[in-house]
């Protein structure tokens, strides 16, 4: 489609959720509401609007005539009468010219004013009393995403019959839209809507193809056809980039490339310093088919199996039989090699959000998490189970997220003792010894560490959760992310309580947030005595070199140095050039 | 005998009809009415007893959302305007856009 609107590079930041790098021209899927943004436009390219809305009544009147033509049977005479009477709306002259005089007066784009115009007289319609005319808003709305279709991109029945790349972008992806893709042609994706367990992250996953979701407002700024990068490694999209941004990031997908080879062949290789600390690299994970990637990477085990995925996107709760598929697939894959699997963190999100009346006004604050697990008894024990059962397959580990304090963690123990009582008594076997781990990601667990460490046998330090709650920040509120690091004094001197806690404890510590993925936070971690590492698997061979790199006892300088400073400006391009000296082309 | 019936200079024609059809002037017969005065030359205009919309566009007869029992003035200013308001009358009255009247 020929893009004649001169266009603006624009850049936005979401949440990279499959690596790599993409640029190509986008695709729009349209969704069945589509709300398009009001875009106003230089009065000298109102023609080019004008003409734009003309051809796409032009090619909807053809398109719809091919459909029309198709239906002859008699039972299909009410659907091609419908599309006969869609066919005269596209043919009337004063509906065109309602819509041509709204661009011109207004200097507004042509997919607003289809959208605007129609959806008046979609209202129009509804306010009538006669249900069987109000009920005509329906045929209005469906012209309305014809003609938008033919704006914003070519119609959802293309994606099956690609015959260039695309990278598809749209509001949220359903398995329907999915299901159709061409992967040869499917270059990348990115969606306004969606987190890490979206459907659109397994799908990119799945093909190996960078995406990018949670950008918001994306559809609202792009059109069909215009130029798209999709940064999958950063979380970035840019829209209509301009030569330099292009041939930038061309060069950087090239390096992205070299890097990646490069790394593989280090994978063969232990995580160990250069003084013989040998180090585990464990990967996060939220799917079965994740537990390959991190075996081809060369991780040491699963340090994070994030069970929600189970939950979401479907109807009911999931049995404890497909609990136990996922488990037992995933623990099999690594055999001895340990597995830790954490029960079910959900919260502040739709999945419990749904369930109630009304939503929580503070939910990050609310019940969420293990909270929920709480009162959820009968879907916790479903799943405990299933873990429990798993646990003879392989090395199985239990962690609990979001503890934030001893009673919550005995209740959670206790739960844990009624189902392996329930399990002896069906004489289902299961690990006895099977280890207990929590998530230390609140300033409360944090400083009650000592106590905590008495009754479990591992802690993991949730770095994004603990962040956030200890600086009160949201980093998904753009006015208040910039607030956001991990690396700020007072997460830092959290952090080195429970390090020092769970050593004296004599129990195992490792880290699983985001932080342990960051290249330029590796030395301060070690200095400051993690040895496990959790993190996604795509960063491991990366974060394999730097620890390949370095010797311990400059690790240790290096935290003890952090530790005394009191900005986190400063602390971070502190770290920032401390890895760039070992390890440049990770920057 | 048609009601409300006047001619003007033989180039103007307008008659009041009422529709009949139990489902009033939806989508397809809202279609039928502007097929029909497509065909004409002259300009053909609907009007209730709040607007006065142009009897060629389905967009407009539509919004008019005219229920079972509705009169409805059409005016045609043209040629063949006479023409053009019987055969617009046949197809609203007599053969009620080829759908049942109330109750059937």
């Amino acid at each position: 489609m020929l893009d004649l609107r001169i266009s603006t590079m624009e850049i936005k930041k979401g949440i990279a959720v499959s690596p790599g790098i993409s640029i190509g021209r986008s695709l729009i899927m349209d969704s069945e509401d589509y709300r398009i943004p009001r875009r106003s436009i230089n009065p000298s390219q109102r023609m080019i609007e004008i003409q734009r809305a003309r051809n796409a009544f032009k090619s909807a009147i053809s398109e719809l005539t091919k459909i029309q033509s198709a239906q002859d049977s008699i039972e299909q005479r009410k659907i091609k009468d419908i599309f006969a009477v869609h066919l005269r709306f596209l043919h009337d002259r004063s509906l065109r010219k309602k819509i041509t005089d709204f661009i011109h007066s207004d200097s507004v784009t042509a997919e607003y004013a289809v959208s605007t115009t129609l959806r008046e007289i979609a209202s129009h319609f509804r306010k009538v009393r006669d249900p069987y005319i109000s009920e005509r808003a329906a045929d209005i709305y469906d012209i309305e995403r014809r003609l938008l279709r033919q704006l914003l991109g070519r119609k959802r029945e293309d994606v099956a019959h690609l015959t260039e790349e695309v990278v598809i972008v749209a509001h949220e992806l359903s398995p329907t839209q999915t299901a159709g893709f061409n992967k040869e042609f499917v270059k990348g994706l990115a969606t306004d809507a969606g987190g890490r367990t979206s459907h659109t992250a397994i799908v990119a996953r799945s093909l190996g193809i960078p995406a990018v979701v949670a950008l918001e407002d994306l559809t609202e700024t792009i059109s069909g056809g215009d130029t798209v990068i999709i940064d999958g490694n950063r979380g970035i999209v840019i829209v209509n980039p301009d030569k330099e941004a292009i041939r930038q990031y061309e060069e950087y997908s090239v390096e992205f490339v070299e890097l990646e080879h490069k790394l593989d062949e280090i994978r063969e290789k232990p995580a160990q310093t250069r003084d013989n600390v040998r180090i585990t690299l464990l990967g996060n994970i939220e799917f079965t088919d994740e537990a390959e990637l991190v075996l081809q990477k060369g991780g040491d085990g699963i340090g994070l199996y994030r069970t929600e995925f189970l939950y979401l996107n479907r109807p009911t709760e999931p049995t404890e039989q497909e609990h136990y598929q996922a488990y037992s697939q995933v623990v099999s894959a690594f055999k001895d090699r340990p597995v830790i699997i954490r029960t079910m963190d959900l919260g502040a999100d739709k999945y419990t959000q749904s369930k109630r009346f009304a939503p929580e006004p503070n939910p990050f604050l609310g019940l969420r998490s293990i909270r929920f697990c709480l009162q959820n008894l009968t879907m916790f024990k479903t799943q405990l189970r299933a873990i429990l059962r798993a646990s003879v397959l392989g090395d199985v580990k239990i962690m609990f997220p979001l503890i934030t304090n001893i009673q919550e963690l005995m209740q959670t123990k206790m739960i844990l003792r009624d189902v392996m009582e329930d399990l002896d008594e069906e004489s289902i076997q299961y690990n006895r010894e099977v280890k207990l781990g929590i998530m230390i990601e609140t300033p409360s667990a944090a400083l009650t560490g000592a106590t905590l460490a008495r009754d479990v046998d591992f802690f993991s330090i949730g770095t994004n959760d603990l962040t956030q709650y200890t600086l009160a920040v949201d980093r998904g509120n753009e006015l208040v992310s910039t607030l956001y690091s991990s690396v700020d004094p007072a997460v830092l001197r959290l952090m080195r309580t429970v390090i020092q806690d769970a050593h004296k404890a004599q129990i195992e510590l490792s880290v699983c947030g985001e932080m342990a993925s960051e290249p330029e936070y590796v030395m301060l971690l070690l200095g400051m005595g993690v040895r496990v590492f959790s993190l996604a698997p795509p960063m491991i061979p990366e974060i394999k070199q730097i620890i390949r790199s370095v010797k311990i006892e400059d690790c240790n300088s290096v935290a003890r140095k952090v530790l005394t400073m009191n900005s986190e400006r400063q602390i971070s391009s502190y770290l920032r050039n401390a890895t760039r000296k070992i390890l440049p082309e990770a920057f | 005998m048609p009601t409300g019936e006047e001619t003007l200079e033989g180039a103007i024609c307008q008659r009041q009809v009422e529709i009949k059809n139990a489902d009033g002037l939806h989508m397809r017969p809202a279609m039928q009415f502007v097929d029909i005065a497509n065909g004409f030359d002259c300009d053909i205009t609907v009007s209730n007893s709040q607007n006065c919309v142009d009897g060629k566009s389905i967009m407009q007869m539509s919004m008019l959302a005219a229920t079972c029992g509705t009169k409805l003035t059409i005016k045609a200013e043209g040629p063949d305007a006479r023409e053009a308001v019987d055969a617009l009358q046949e197809l609203v009255e007599a053969k009620m856009f080829d759908e049942p009247p109330p109750g059937d």
